[in-house]
């Protein structure tokens, strides 16, 4: 496994994001695979301390489906996202456990109709390798600012 | 131009039982009034006692727009406290909770208090001598709220001198938080985390108005709940269980009929649930270990009444919501007029198993929080009607469903499911707690 590789996936995968390529990013997913995003400073447990988000892939195809559904009213006008990342820093090649892991800072932005919300932090990947293709088993989100009350935040970080 | 301050006749004509007028909803002036007369003469919770174990604990709360402290003294005794300091009006804390030691030091000019509220120490004091400065409300400490109640645990406080006692104010609703508490096998819960925080541009009422609105989740939710249980029926063959996630969400597509049968249960002084005869929580799993917990605990016919009472969502007039059987309290926290903050707390039952506390934050992360899809559905609702009511069209919020005429305030009755009869009743309460001692400050004001 090389840097390059890994890094370019981080990338990849926010620009199925950007361009609302929903069922493409689910496909990163590896089928155990989670979304998470704590809800306190340097959370350990995403099961018995509180999230915002905790997600599996059951879960989450239910929120891609939504997006386009006819009666999801709050996506009528619909929401545009924007990711602007630093360049990702390799933490693990995986040489002990199989699991490569990077961690990237983002300004990400989320619009719909006139109204425009931005939040900052950091992701941290933990990616899998089957059968050649990377997959994602953790994409955990930590906002600079998860204690603050936020108004309806509807795509992904 | 002031229309409702000092006018007691004007404000109680926005409520007309059927129908309420749409000033509640986006008049700055009665906005200001509910901040002046509703909340202080309401009792309201500001905290619970798991959040202040050890002495000089804190948490910081509101009661309306002012900024309250609750604290935990030296003997054990919790303490109402305005957050101001009775110097320059400083708050005296500004975090969410934390521990201050032996007393509350002001950080602008070191003014300290015990933790019971009284004053301690003034530097320099003896530039006061003499001064009549003891005469002064500020010689006194922090202002101490002198009606709290602690009730199984959860703290409430009237800021008015006058008015219902807490037993008179909350009567049989307290039923509800028996049951939550009852629930733990030790007969106690606890806040071992920060609540969910979620703004709405919108105002508070309509998030009370919602909690006994059955009629929605099947039309609004049919984006959140019905998808899940349309993704969850081409995919469950993948399974062998059903998952918790699946069972907290498939229920909120159940049929009118299902939602008029559960029945709706109105109390005096705003207070109602919905949920009566069944509800959305009735059929999750059963906990590994949990129900033999509790007939070790209360005994087979108790705990079974206990674990049977699966009342949905029950209102604490003015703000606040309390989840029996998930063990969730929401709290809706006027901001402005247009602005409310929510914030939704999950209870530890303690002595029972995780997977309780495990289902009671999952809960929480999927219908409470700036991210879940159900939440989504909800805000978009009241930030269409926050901008829809502006229209001049029709002054009026329709409440009729299952009116009748002459319909009896203030008291206990239980109703078809999909009556808007609770929110008639927080209306009615509103009037009431409104309107209480305008008379006589207008004629202080005169």
């Amino acid at each position: 496994m090389t840097p390059e590789r890994l890094i370019d996936f981080v990338y990849d995968e926010a620009a199925t994001l950007d361009e609302m390529r929903w069922e493409d990013w689910l496909a990163l997913f590896h089928e155990d695979g989670r979304y998470w995003m704590p809800l306190e400073w340097q959370q350990q447990d995403p099961v018995l301390q509180p999230s915002l988000m905790y997600e599996d892939q059951l879960l989450l195809t239910v929120r891609v489906e939504r997006l386009s559904g006819e009666r999801t009213f709050s996506q009528k006008p619909k929401s545009r996202c924007h990711h602007l990342m630093q360049r990702p820093r390799v933490l693990s090649l995986g040489q002990e456990d199989g699991i490569y892991r990077l961690r990237t800072s983002f300004i990400y932005t989320e619009t719909r109709g006139d109204h425009l919300e931005r939040y900052s932090g950091w992701v941290s990947h933990e990616l899998v390798e089957v059968e050649g293709t990377l997959k994602i088993m953790l994409k955990r989100v930590d906002l600079i600012n998860f204690d603050a009350p936020f108004g309806n935040l509807q795509l992904f970080i | 131009m002031e229309r409702y301050r000092g006018n007691p006749r004007a404000v109680e004509n926005l409520v007309k039982g059927h129908a309420v007028h749409r000033d509640v909803y986006v008049d700055r002036e009665i906005f200001d009034l509910e901040m002046e007369q509703l909340f202080p003469n309401s009792w309201v919770y500001v905290g619970h006692e798991s959040q202040l174990k050890d002495p000089g604990d804190y948490i910081t709360s509101k009661i309306g727009h002012q900024p309250i402290l609750v604290s935990r003294h030296k003997n054990g005794t919790i303490h109402v406290l305005h957050n101001r300091c009775p110097h320059k009006g400083v708050k005296i804390a500004s975090e969410p909770c934390g521990n201050t030691g032996k007393f509350f030091r002001c950080p602008y000019h070191a003014w300290s208090f015990k933790t019971d509220g009284s004053l301690l120490a003034i530097p320099l004091k003896k530039g006061y001598e003499g001064t009549g400065f003891d005469t002064d409300k500020a010689s006194k400490g922090l202002p101490r709220v002198e009606n709290v109640q602690i009730y199984r645990g959860f703290i409430f406080a009237r800021l008015s001198d006058t008015g219902l006692s807490f037993e008179e104010y909350f009567g049989d609703s307290l039923s509800t938080i028996d049951n939550m508490v009852d629930r733990s096998p030790m007969g106690e819960v606890e806040i071992i985390a920060a609540p969910i925080r979620y703004m709405h541009s919108c105002n508070w009422k309509m998030l009370v108005d919602n909690q006994t609105d059955t009629c929605h989740p099947m039309v609004a939710h049919e984006s959140s709940a019905g998808t899940a249980v349309s993704v969850w029926e081409r995919e469950k063959h993948r399974f062998t269980e059903t998952p918790m996630a699946v069972q907290l969400y498939a229920p909120f597509m159940s049929p009118y009929e299902f939602y008029e049968g559960a029945g709706i249960r109105v109390w005096p002084n705003g207070h109602g649930h919905s949920g009566v005869s069944g509800s959305i929580h009735q059929d999750y799993d059963d906990v590994e270990g949990y129900l033999e917990m509790m007939v070790e605990a209360y005994g087979e016919t108790r705990a079974r009444e206990i674990l049977g009472d699966i009342r949905h969502n029950t209102l604490y007039f003015p703000n606040v919501m309390v989840k029996g059987p998930v063990g969730i309290l929401r709290n809706f926290i006027p901001i402005a007029v247009d602005k409310t903050l929510v914030e939704s707390w999950a209870f530890r039952l303690v002595g029972a198993p995780d997977k309780i506390y495990e289902r009671a934050l999952m809960y929480n992360r999927f219908i409470n929080a700036p991210t879940s899809i159900v939440g989504h559905d909800d805000l978009e609702m009241y930030e269409r009607a926050q901008e829809g009511l502006l229209s001049d069209a029709n002054e009026w919020i329709n409440l009729r469903r299952l009116y009748e005429e002459g319909e009896p305030e203030d008291v206990t009755e239980v109703v078809n499911g999909t009556s808007e009869r609770q929110m008639r009743n927080t209306f009615y309460a509103w009037r009431k707690f409104m309107v209480q001692g305008m008379d006589q400050k207008a004629e202080v004001g005169a």
